[in-house]
């Protein structure tokens, strides 16, 4: 048995993952250094035993940081995505489920706010809301809501008229039964796959938003601020930028090969 | 004009070979009309695609010769081949709704190969569509040179089909089920047209199909593949009243008849 | 035809609804503008008399056409923190952005057409192979850290370009593109990336259908086969996404605005969203939209063009 190329990449994607998650939980309960701590002494301390990935401005210990910024990135990721994927799975299901003009209209609503830049739609809420890290949870959880409900949408279409959902109609099941018992298991496969995609938009669009200061807000540590932050110093320490920016790319990667893995899969 | 001897086709893209066709052999003669006839998997498109010179996946391996009008098709070099192919020899397929380019007027599908062998002008090969068209017995040959494949029904994409692979008055024609994917009063058609070209122009028709009765109307011999292998051969005729081999005659008693449908009752 | 007209049926109502959402996201903004535009000087006449000149007292449905009438003659508004007219704002940085964002397509599709039909052509060489790999690697860059990267590596080590020394087009175009051509590189990187993988699929994906084997049947090269035939069915998918990567590059230009201290739109935007200068970010989302919606626009257009199929629907 040769292993397919899609096998590799879904490994390597897993490992990818897994480690990064692993790093996070860790960081969580310990860090070489209190993240915010400031040491002056430390200021632009290069790579080293001490400092693996050297200090910032403030003598802060970018690993440490690093550790807490992708948590937060993480936590951010994951709360958008609950709220994206669960408000449009029962969107996408109910209007697919039952269709009619509420359904068309809404669709209509939908693909206007899909033709537009996730990260455009984001900044008009942010405008109006004010930054910080809920308001960003909000605004990208709010954002990827159309995109899935019209996948889950697409599903339920195909599936409502199907023999065995009309058989389990014919049965005396409720429509809420069919639609989460019968069909929602369906879809899950296409829901998975477009929950990883979106998980990679959301990393990138919450960096984005920090990285142009519009999203999490200091104290908070965010891999996005940290290297908006070291752009000012790039020409002495550019280690400060190289550590975040390569956090964000191995956590894109991973979720990427993850996906594409997936693809060959179902 | 055509002799296929001992052809044997092989893949190599499973741990173990897998031998498809078995010394296959085949004579033909200009202006003959021979069918293949044979379940799913006998063999006998694969047999067909490699007398096209179709079958040039590098996990195969082709054996034995085919000797089209002098020309080593298995050894020759590929621009013999491509100056044969929809010129000398050509091929319609199972499925018209899929065998033509979605997003090419009819006009420019039926005369590409008029493009690519010929040296024609744009106003000649127009002409020569036109007439192709017509002769497949398309209505409003000039309004149908301007559509495009969605806009025709399947049994007008294969009369199509057909006048692309007779514009350049070939030698051959391969028909890889061609009636298959279509209603049986269009497929009568399909046959009658076949006939008419092969009796017009002398072009020899390599039929194959899975569909005995079909074959019966249209083919003066007949080959019979089973596993890779032609089981038998011989005149239609013959092979229809007096088959020999045990898998023939199950064949041929699998034609539905209505008689039988009608006395079971 | 239909197809055209319904498309630009579609346009024009996209357009209206953007226009509305765009209106009233803003009108909920806590906050009286007459207040806000005085500033510290706000009397309560004085706001009166601005209440009254802006024609905030009059019912919504009202102001709304108003501000759409304006808007469509060139009229935005005053800026809260500039007190100049937004117009003139925009008017200047307009030209950057959409060169910009012009310069990181052109080298996206330059880029991508070719690459993605080699690789489909020699799907099994050790050269697709790494090109795939690099892609994979390449789509996981965001934006705004390769231009971080480009900053390090030609700014500073090999000082190739003046990093923050933005040349004007008004004072030496030469210069102003020159300036632009690492910004428009680190925008089309990961996006050149996504649209080869994505020519190289459907290109690979075509070559399996049945269109194909008639086409060889007929005496076509290969390249024949792939020029003539798989490379306009190929694309058909590809415009679709091109012409998201288009929408999706003027918001990138956003970001690398800032990466690169470019004063276009994106830097103007995101100033003003800090000053809460809510006309001056009004009009530049709507700015923003319309060229979204215009070239959707288009790519529907040009989608009509290249598939038959959708004409008749």
């Amino acid at each position: 048995m040769k292993l397919k190329k899609r096998d590799y990449s879904f490994y390597i994607g897993a490992v990818l993952t897994a480690l990064i998650v692993l790093l996070v939980i860790v960081g969580i309960f310990y860090t070489p250094y209190d993240p915010d701590a400031m040491n002056p002494a430390d200021k632009f301390a290069g790579v080293s035993l001490r400092h693996l990935m050297g200090c910032d401005n403030f003598g802060r210990d970018i690993f440490s940081r690093i550790l807490k910024g992708t948590g937060t990135t993480l936590l951010i990721a994951l709360c958008t995505i609950g709220i994206g994927a669960g408000t449009g799975t029962v969107l996408g299901a109910v209007t697919g489920y039952y269709g009619g003009v509420a359904d068309e209209i809404l669709m209509r609503f939908n693909d206007a706010v899909l033709a537009f830049p996730s990260i455009l739609v984001a900044l008009v809420f942010i405008s109006i809301m004010g930054s910080g890290k809920y308001n960003v949870i909000i605004a990208l959880g709010i954002v990827f809501i159309p995109s899935f409900a019209r996948i889950v949408r697409g599903e339920f279409i195909h599936y409502r008229n199907l023999d065995y959902v009309q058989s389990a109609k014919l049965m005396g099941a409720g429509a809420v039964r069919i639609m989460f018992v019968h069909i929602l298991p369906n879809a899950w496969p296409v829901l998975l796959s477009s929950v990883i995609i979106g998980f990679n938009n959301a990393v990138l669009a919450e960096a984005s938003m920090s990285f142009l200061g519009i999203g999490v807000q200091p104290p908070d540590a965010s891999l996005g601020r940290m290297l908006s932050e070291s752009q000012a110093f790039l020409f002495s320490a550019p280690w400060c930028a190289l550590f975040p920016g390569l956090m964000i790319v191995l956590l894109i990667l991973g979720f990427a090969l993850l996906s594409e893995g997936l693809k060959g899969r179902y | 004009m055509l002799d296929v001897v001992d052809l044997n086709i092989e893949f190599h893209d499973h741990l173990i070979p897998e031998t498809v066709v078995y010394d296959f052999d085949l004579h033909m003669d200009p202006g003959d009309i021979v069918g293949i006839v044979g379940e799913s998997g006998s063999g006998k498109t694969m047999s067909a695609l490699a007398i096209a010179g179709l079958l040039s996946r590098h996990d195969m391996q082709k054996r034995g010769q085919i000797v089209f009008n002098g020309t080593e098709l298995l050894t020759c070099e590929r621009a013999k081949l491509r100056s044969l192919q929809g010129n000398e020899i050509s091929m319609i397929f199972q499925e018209p709704m899929t065998s033509l380019n979605p997003v090419r007027k009819i006009g420019w599908q039926v005369e590409e190969s008029l493009r690519i062998h010929t040296g024609m002008t744009k106003t000649e090969r127009y002409e020569k569509a036109i007439e192709a068209l017509s002769d497949v017995e398309l209505p409003e040959p000039e309004k149908v040179y301007h559509m495009y494949p969605h806009e025709l029904s399947g049994g007008m994409r294969q009369r199509v089909m057909i006048a692309a692979a007779v514009i350049c008055k070939p030698k051959l024609m391969i028909a890889d089920e061609p009636t298959t994917a279509l209603d049986v009063t269009v497929q009568a058609q399909i046959i009658e047209l076949l006939k008419r070209i092969n009796h017009k122009q002398n072009t020899a028709i390599l039929f194959i199909s899975h569909d005995l009765s079909l074959v019966k109307q249209l083919c003066e011999r007949v080959l019979v593949m089973y596993q890779g292998r032609i089981v038998e051969q011989g005149e239609t005729e013959q092979i229809f009243h007096h088959p020999q081999e045990l898998y023939t005659q199950n064949l041929i008693k699998a034609i539905p008849k209505i008689v039988r449908n009608f006395e079971m009752r | 035809m239909r197809y055209v007209v319904k498309k630009s049926v579609t346009f024009i109502l996209t357009l209206l609804l953007v226009s509305l959402l765009a209106f009233f996201a803003f009108q909920i903004i806590p906050g009286d503008p007459a207040i806000k535009m005085l500033g510290t000087q706000a009397t309560p006449e004085k706001i009166a008399a601005l209440q009254d000149k802006l024609g905030l007292n009059r019912p919504m449905p009202v102001r709304y056409l108003s501000w759409l009438g304006d808007f469509f003659f060139g009229d935005m508004g005053e800026s809260y923190s500039y007190h100049m007219s937004v117009s003139s704002m925009l008017a200047g940085k307009l030209p950057i952005t959409l060169t910009l964002t012009l310069m990181s397509f052109i080298m996206i599709v330059a880029g991508a057409v070719p690459l993605g039909i080699y690789t489909a052509k020699h799907k099994d060489k050790p050269v697709t192979k790494a090109v795939n790999v690099l892609n994979q690697i390449a789509m996981s860059v965001p934006p705004f850290f390769m231009g971080i990267l480009f900053t390090y590596l030609f700014g500073i080590v090999l000082r190739w370009f003046t990093p923050g020394g933005f040349v004007s087009y008004t004072s030496n175009i030469g210069g102003f593109i020159g300036y632009l051509f690492f910004p428009a590189v680190a925008i089309a990187v990961p996006k050149l990336a996504m649209a080869t993988k994505m020519l190289q699929g459907s290109l690979l994906s075509e070559m399996q259908l049945d269109y194909v084997r008639t086409a060889y049947s007929r005496g076509n090269r290969t390249n024949g086969v792939l020029y003539h035939h798989v490379l306009k069915n190929a694309m058909i998918p590809v415009v679709t996404f091109l012409g998201m990567t288009l929408a999706d590059i003027v918001a990138g230009s956003i970001i690398i605005e800032q990466v690169f201290s470019i004063p276009g739109l994106g830097r103007l935007l995101i100033t003003s969203i800090s000053n809460r200068d809510y006309p001056v970010v009004q009009a530049i989302i709507v700015c923003i939209a319309v060229i979204v919606i215009i070239i959707n626009y288009v790519v529907d257009i040009v989608y009509q063009i290249l598939d038959p199929r959708v004409r008749g629907q």
